[in-house]
């Protein structure tokens, strides 16, 4: 039997990375991040039955963008924009080629 | 229990450049640009992104993290001290006292596992562990939850009727046994000190490691028989 995936995808794995990386250097403590982050899946969780998949780490990202603009790590209209970016950088480079922002 | 999830890691735009959904397997030449990543990805791109400009993340730093979680820390972890602890009473009794120092002397501590106690399984008491608020988890001993754990299935139905959630695991206790159930937070986690399964005795601890299951140390287990 294969091993389960620690992750079972990629921006799982980038965006615990991300999150962990941000507490280890200051820019919040763990208890705040898991009473924010408690505060959004229950939330989520009255809409629906969270899986603990996609959904779990869908409320995560919620959480840390919130958590960010609150602190004015990262502003809500430049998230904005950069996934806008990102998303033109994918649909204009050819397939099989680095997709870059410029 | 089991929940997990199926849905698709990456998906390919279907909008303004084709007329029709696409298939996952179309061979290359049907793509004139790269597979778009879902929203969620592409979200998590432009947070990294940003506070890589800001200087608040180092790229490096973040791939050093995946890896660790990925291939080095996992339930061996945890496994190596529940076999230990089976193995050396001097051991096992420190360890149920202040569980942080034993673990730091063997280099189990680090994030998320800041404070750690340890709970024995015994023929009176079954020990098992939940996070109701999100999902708290000794990662230094037992890596990255799995899915059922961090389910609103688990995380409510662990306190609320703990001997079904067993059930489902196939864990059926002797009507004697009590259940306690313990609700991590982000500044106490737990592990479960799984009883030690008859038949064992004379075994090394390497030869024990391989019968302690992640499972049997959230509690929702029992270890291996040989």
């Amino acid at each position: 039997m294969r091993p389960e995936p620690v992750f079972e995808a990629p921006w799982h794995a980038q965006l615990f990375a991300l999150t962990v990386h941000l507490n280890e250097a200051g820019h919040f403590a763990w208890p705040d991040w898991a009473e924010r982050f408690g505060a959004t899946l229950k939330r989520h969780g009255l809409e629906r039955e969270l899986n603990g998949g996609d959904d779990y780490f869908l409320a995560w990202l919620e959480t840390l963008e919130t958590l960010l603009t609150d602190t004015g790590a990262a502003e809500a209209t430049a998230l904005r924009d950069m996934r806008a970016a990102w998303e033109a950088a994918y649909l204009r480079t050819p397939h099989g080629a680095p997709v870059t922002l410029d | 229990m089991g929940g997990k999830g199926g849905f698709s890691l990456w998906t390919i735009d279907g909008g303004a450049a084709h007329d029709r959904p696409m298939p996952h397997d179309h061979s290359d030449h049907d793509h004139p640009h790269s597979l778009l990543p879902s929203d969620p990805a592409l979200r998590v791109k432009a947070l990294e992104t940003i506070l890589t400009q800001k200087g608040l993340v180092d790229p490096a730093a973040l791939d050093e993290i995946i890896d660790t979680y990925e291939n080095k820390i996992g339930p061996k972890n945890g496994a190596h001290v529940v076999a230990r602890a089976w193995s050396d009473p001097d051991f096992k009794a420190a360890l149920l006292v202040d569980a942080d120092p034993v673990l730091a002397e063997m280099g189990y501590y680090g994030r998320q596992g800041e404070h750690m106690v340890v709970v024995e399984n015994t023929d009176a008491v079954h020990n098992m562990v939940v996070c109701t608020l999100c999902s708290c988890y000794p990662w230094p001993l037992l890596g990255i939850p799995p899915g059922w754990y961090k389910s609103d299935a688990y995380r409510s139905r662990a306190v609320r009727e703990p001997r079904k959630v067993l059930a489902e695991f196939g864990v059926t206790l002797p009507e004697g046994q009590a259940v306690r159930v313990w609700d991590s937070t982000a500044e106490v986690r737990y592990l479960v000190l799984p009883q030690r399964p008859e038949g064992t005795d004379g075994l090394d601890e390497a030869a024990l490691m391989a019968l302690v299951t992640r499972d049997s140390m959230i509690g929702c287990g029992l270890a291996a028989r040989p």
